[in-house]
């Protein structure tokens, strides 16, 4: 049962796959703007122009050149960067652990402050600190990951510059990583000098892309946690002893938790969809900040292999809080 | 109206405030010409950087100050306003449009129609939204009308989405039933009965969108993607006051405060529409 349900969303997510491979081919061979024109010097001539265009496969059809790119990707080659002149899998690799540490670190953020809020607005339910978690979360959810961005810069990265405002790491530094994943390996190599200096820069901006997923997990989780709370089995909890902090957390969350789950994982492919202008906002070197030079250099290459794999991370986002789900509700698990 | 009525329709003073600010924002961007009180193009290098009026170093006229090429911060809000405004009617309607036509024929008709509706919807869910808004616009090329394309062709997914499943909840009620035993087609049904029922939540997102909207085209002109940078608009006067931080901040201040308001403002009217509009609540 479970693995049917497995292999039917590992076809669909396949097939959403594909179609984004179409669309993003498509959109962008519609553009204006001859590539090759801007990487070659003033003065080449056509047979230069029309060389470069057949190394790059530009003059087949979009049909042809399709087909080829994608059997490219099914063996893992994305092709290689008109612009930077690498290939297009290395560039990816070398920016998405930056990318995508600054999302989980944002999502450990938003799961920690919005369950903290929930549990609190659930304990105190209908009193004033109730009513200021609902104005908060609230503002958080309608102002967007770049407005926010921008207030924290103002806030401290000006007013009270406490963080840096931009870059990834502190670019005097001599970082001894082999991985792209410097948080992470800073962490376990106990270098907490560079721990800090790499949170001092990747605070803000995870800070910005977490307030607006915190408020959802905050509003869906006091919501179900406020209906569990009546039904008898809490009841009895509270019978016995415990106290209302301890029921909260001992009995009620288990299963309140459970919807939550299934917005936060659709909710988490926003924030990564988030960090491609926050990435910009603080000029974050990652995936996102790579992209949008890609699309102001019109290199078809990149665009492509960076919009597949984010959309890769969706699908598997969505896939594995399926499964998740699937797994932890009885219901589901024995039926 | 009295005030017990006033209070069960939901005219909060969330509301008037959220209103009144879009108003006057909309109206201010409208008569722009008469209510600047400065040439948002004018460049003066002896004016730049002057702040704001209430700090020591201004000058009278420029009320919120002048950027780093001396040009006044408030008519260039003011006239940004213009960009805003055209894109989050133009953009929100466009989206609304083909979104909530599509959800009502998905949720309706189900079947095949849902199915493929429903598989095109997931493929565009699949994009980083952002990403794929600069990379239309980069696309289209830069210009008003692909701004508002942009986001029409990226944000009907949010209205389908949404108006499919109400559909869907309105097509198993009783009144259907009835309209169909009574002898009514099945598009006209659809369009006098299940329509009128989830107009609220189409007047609600619409209203989001909006703000929506005036964000991403704020993003767009942030990358310097939007329209011809002559002209001043909201997310063009953030990418300068970004660069210019630590000389001149309220060149990033005054257009942030404008775009919070405007946002939360479109978020609340949607909310309040919402909770006037839905017989229910009502």
């Amino acid at each position: 049962m479970l693995l049917q349900r497995f292999l039917i969303r590992l076809l669909t997510m396949l097939t959403t796959l594909f179609g984004v491979a179409v669309v993003v081919f498509v959109v962008i061979r519609v553009a204006p703007g001859d590539p090759i024109a801007m990487m070659l010097p003033p003065g080449a001539t056509d047979a230069d122009i029309a060389r470069l265009r057949a190394l790059y496969g530009l003059d087949k059809t979009i049909v042809q050149q399709f087909f080829i790119w994608l059997s490219g990707v099914a063996r893992g080659d994305f092709g290689s960067s008109i612009s930077l002149r690498q290939d297009v899998l290395g560039l990816v690799f070398s920016r998405l652990p930056a990318t995508l540490e600054l999302a989980i670190v944002a999502l450990v953020m938003a799961v920690t402050l919005g369950g903290t809020t929930a549990v609190i607005g659930a304990r105190e339910r209908g009193t004033a600190v109730e009513a200021g978690i609902d104005i908060a979360s609230g503002a958080a959810l309608s102002i967007p990951d770049f407005l926010w961005g921008l207030v924290l810069i103002l806030l401290f990265g000006v007013l009270v510059p406490i963080f840096d405002i931009s870059g990834r790491v502190s670019p005097q530094l001599d970082l001894p990583f082999v991985t792209q994943f410097y948080l992470f390996e800073s962490l376990l190599r106990l270098r907490l000098d560079l721990t800090w200096d790499l949170l001092k820069h990747m605070l803000m901006p995870a800070v910005a892309l977490a307030l607006p997923l915190a408020a959802i997990i905050s509003q869906l989780l006091k919501q179900s946690l406020k209906e569990v709370l009546d039904l008898d089995y809490v009841v009895l909890a509270r019978v016995k002893g415990f106290s209302e902090t301890q029921v909260i957390l001992r009995e009620a969350l288990k299963n309140a938790a459970l919807p939550t789950l299934t917005l936060v994982g659709v909710q988490f492919t926003f924030l990564i969809g988030g960090t491609v202008i926050v990435e910009r906002l603080f000029s974050y070197e990652g995936l996102g900040n790579m992209a949008i030079d890609a699309v102001i250099n019109r290199d078809l290459p990149l665009i492509q292999g960076i919009v597949l794999v984010f959309a890769l991370l969706f699908v598997l986002i969505n896939l594995s809080v399926d499964m998740m789900y699937a797994l932890l509700n009885p219901r589901l698990r024995h039926g | 109206m009295d005030e017990g009525r006033a209070r069960r329709r939901g005219v909060s003073p969330r509301l008037w405030l959220a209103g009144g600010w879009l108003l006057l924002a909309l109206l201010a961007a409208i008569f722009a010409p008469l209510v600047a009180p400065q040439d948002p193009l004018a460049q003066d290098l002896m004016l730049e950087r002057l702040p704001p009026f209430w700090l020591d170093g201004a000058e009278p006229g420029y009320w919120l100050g002048t950027d780093s090429l001396g040009r006044d911060l408030l008519s260039r809000l003011i006239f940004g306003g213009r960009i805003a405004f055209i894109v989050a009617f133009a953009a929100a309607i466009a989206a609304c449009l083909v979104g909530s036509t599509l959800g009502l024929i998905s949720g309706y008709f189900g079947g095949w129609a849902d199915r493929i509706i429903s598989r095109i919807v997931d493929v565009w869910m699949a994009f980083p939204p952002v990403l794929f808004a600069i990379l239309l616009v980069a696309v289209l090329g830069t210009g008003l009308s692909s701004v508002i394309l942009a986001i029409a062709i990226i944000d009907w997914t949010r209205f389908c989405r949404v108006i499919r499943a109400e559909t869907m909840g309105q097509s198993r009620m009783d009144y259907v039933e009835n309209a169909r035993i009574a002898g009514y087609g099945r598009i006209g049904i659809m369009l006098r009965e299940v329509l009128t029922n989830v107009v609220p939540s189409i007047v609600a997102l619409l209203s989001l969108e909006m703000g929506i909207a005036v964000i991403v085209e704020a993003i767009l002109s942030f990358v310097n993607l939007s329209i011809s940078t002559d002209d001043p608009t909201w997310g063009g006067i953030i990418a300068e006051g970004r660069l210019s931080i630590h000389q001149a901040w309220w060149v990033l201040v005054f257009p942030l405060i404008t775009l919070i308001l405007t946002v939360l403002s479109f978020s609340q009217f949607g909310e309040a529409l919402k909770t006037r509009f839905d017989p229910v609540l009502r």
